[in-house]
């Protein structure tokens, strides 16, 4: 079976600093990682591979470098992956993105599941995924913790909700998105490294892609971002400061006087 | 034909219409009147209660509009979609909102590509831009270190979710006029290649996005053991733990107690901050509660500027003082 996972190149969030002068991102010295969330799909996607058998092939959209992103999956386990990047493609909201990447998967052809994160942190929308089986006209299950059972005809998950999770039951061909839930992720393997250097990873622009330029990139994209700026915040905050004893008690009780007068106890 | 009206989707339970769709006619009521339109509440489900139905209306629809049958009762993405596309196609909206939950996560992008309309996740702020119309979309970007507002120009229906929580539900005026218009979902839209075959209810109590007091701990509170510190407080505000991520990575409390970004958003009466910093993250989480008391021991903490009252001071001889003072109080 064929398990396409499409995976994002995304900045370690953790490390992102904002300019406090200018509300911009202090981009230097942030590295570019996988999605963190692409590893769970990844890692239930080599799972499944080594179960059933087939191949996992990992595809990126995003500048040249996101081939980065393709040898780290291989060096986890992925059998190839296909770099998707062109200038046509800057630019792209998850409409436009989930346009191409469903091109993408059209030309590889033949997929058993395709498996997504459930979100990218960079963008945190959780859109691309479902977009990608609606482009597809393909049958989709989000937030899925586990898997338990697929072949050739169905897959079995297990989608978690905020009451519980549902058992869902789906045709073959099907788009997963999955959490953390789902599997573990493994740390890349010596073997895998040495795969990953020297794989040749296809690079597909627009020209490769069965779509409509007028579809693509930021011209493509429904939405546009017209502003970016710093949260504010807004109240006026009564602070008394209570550091000994002389001031605790009073402050206790102004708090308590305050509560009593907005009718909270 | 031109677009014209807000929806909002709403959701139902066991054919009982839940909060989500009263807080998104909250957010629903002040784009129709910016754009003096008229706001539609439409829910898909199996036998809705015919109460609930009218209580959208009570609460600020002009409309209700349901597609019904036993394939719906539960949300499933194909069937939902040709509901939901057959209502575009026939009433065309120009604005449609949904909650950001399970259920609008996995609609709302299946739909959008369908009816080839801009949709933006997760949005706090909905306005309309008075000199174009267009509504303005407002979220966090980059971890929460940014807001970015967004518009969809070109393309109609403009499409959002919101965060649950993230508005209080409209209140019910009741003897509002509307118009409720209940149809059976014609059966060549139910198709489904996703089939539910169980459900599992999660039986835990964690009641954190209910409650109307939460009290949060974080770093401040040193190690997990202390938690017990702020336990007689919540037990004396009848409040429900909160944490900081921070509290939640180290152990100290469980992921489903995290507010913020990648927790949980809540909306109290009364939030208590203790030892919290007040990061951008966990503010995103916390912000639209009616009253918030921060203790902090460090006067610049961020937590101060969305605080209504602040006790700058060790919060292991604040709280106890509180907690003993609220107690003597009730005894009064
Ligand atoms: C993508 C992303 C998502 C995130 N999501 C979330 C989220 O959902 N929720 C969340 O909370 N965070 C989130 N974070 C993390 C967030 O950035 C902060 O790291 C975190 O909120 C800090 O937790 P804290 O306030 O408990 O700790 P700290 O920032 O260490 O603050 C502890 C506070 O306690 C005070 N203190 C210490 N001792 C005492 C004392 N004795 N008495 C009184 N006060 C004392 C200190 O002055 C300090 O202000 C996220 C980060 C990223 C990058
Ligand atoms: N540029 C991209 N290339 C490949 N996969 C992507 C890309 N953007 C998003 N995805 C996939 O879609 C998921 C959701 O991303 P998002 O909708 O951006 O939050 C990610 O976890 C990836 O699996």
């Amino acid at each position: 079976m064929r398990f396409i996972v499409p995976i994002k190149q995304v900045p370690e969030t953790n490390a992102v600093r904002m300019d406090e002068e200018t509300g911009t991102m202090v981009r230097e010295g942030v590295e570019s990682i996988i999605n963190p969330l692409d590893l769970y799909a990844i890692e239930i996607a080599i799972r499944l591979r080594e179960q059933h058998g087939g191949e996992v092939i990992s595809i990126s959209m995003g500048p040249a470098n996101a081939e980065k992103a393709i040898r780290e999956a291989i060096a986890m386990g992925c059998d190839s992956g296909v770099l998707i990047t062109d200038k046509a493609f800057a630019g792209s909201d998850t409409w436009a993105t989930s346009y191409v990447l469903a091109a993408a998967i059209r030309r590889i052809g033949d997929p058993g599941l395709i498996i997504c994160g459930e979100r990218a942190t960079d963008g945190d929308t959780g859109q691309v995924g479902p977009g990608i089986a609606s482009f597809l006209d393909l049958p989709l299950a989000t937030y899925v913790g586990k898997v338990e059972h697929v072949d050739n005809d169905v897959c079995r998950v297990r989608r978690l909700i905020e009451s519980g999770y549902e058992v869902l039951e789906t045709d073959m061909p099907a788009v997963l998105t999955v959490v953390k839930e789902v599997a573990d992720p493994r740390l890349p393997t010596l073997r895998g490294k040495q795969k990953a250097r020297k794989v040749e990873v296809p690079a597909w622009g627009a020209d490769d892609l069965d779509t409509d330029p007028n579809r693509l990139g930021l011209k493509g994209s429904p939405t546009r971002v017209v502003k970016i700026f710093r949260p504010q915040v807004t109240r006026q905050c009564r602070k008394v400061t209570a550091v000994d004893e002389e001031s605790i008690g009073p402050a206790v009780d102004e708090l308590v006087e305050f509560l009593r007068q907005r009718e909270l106890i | 034909m031109e677009h014209r009206g807000v929806w909002i989707v709403g959701e139902q339970s066991e054919g009982r219409v839940q909060r989500i769709s009263h807080e998104l006619l909250t957010r629903g009521r002040e784009l129709a009147d910016k754009r003096e339109t008229d706001l539609t509440a439409v829910v898909l489900g199996n036998d809705i209660d015919a109460d609930d139905l009218q209580g959208l209306i009570d609460r600020g629809a002009d409309r209700v509009l349901t597609m019904e049958a036993p394939e719906l009762e539960h949300f499933l993405v194909e069937p939902y979609t040709a509901c939901m596309m057959q209502l575009i196609e026939r009433h065309r909206p120009e604005i449609i909102i949904a909650g950001a939950t399970s259920t609008g996560r996995t609609l709302m992008p299946y739909l959008a590509i369908r009816a080839d309309a801009g949709l933006t996740a997760d949005c706090t702020v909905l306005d309309i831009e008075p000199e174009t119309g267009n509504l303005l979309q407002t979220r966090p970007a980059i971890g929460g270190n940014i807001l970015a507002t967004i518009k969809t120009p070109e393309y109609r229906p403009q499409m959002a979710t919101v965060r649950p929580r993230s508005t209080r539900p409209a209140e019910p005026q009741p003897g509002r006029g509307g118009e409720i218009d209940r149809q059976t979902a014609p059966k060549e839209l139910l198709g489904s290649r996703v089939r539910r075959v169980d459900f599992v209810p999660d039986e835990s109590e964690h009641g954190l996005a209910e409650a109307d007091v939460v009290v949060s701990v974080g770093r401040g509170i040193k190690k997990g053991e202390n938690v017990t510190v702020v336990e007689p407080l919540a037990e004396s505000l009848d409040a429900a733990l909160g944490a900081s991520r921070d509290a939640v990575d180290r152990g100290w409390m469980s992921y489903p107690h995290q507010v913020g970004l990648s927790g949980q958003t809540v909306s109290p009466k009364l939030y208590v901050a203790v030892g919290v910093s007040g990061s951008i993250q966990h503010l995103a989480g916390m912000q639209t509660a009616e009253t918030i008391v921060a203790i902090n021991n460090d006067p610049e903490a961020q937590i101060f500027r969305v605080a209504d009252f602040g006790i700058v001071g060790d919060l292991f001889e604040i709280v106890p003082a509180i907690a003993e003072k609220l107690r003597e109080a009730a005894e009064d």
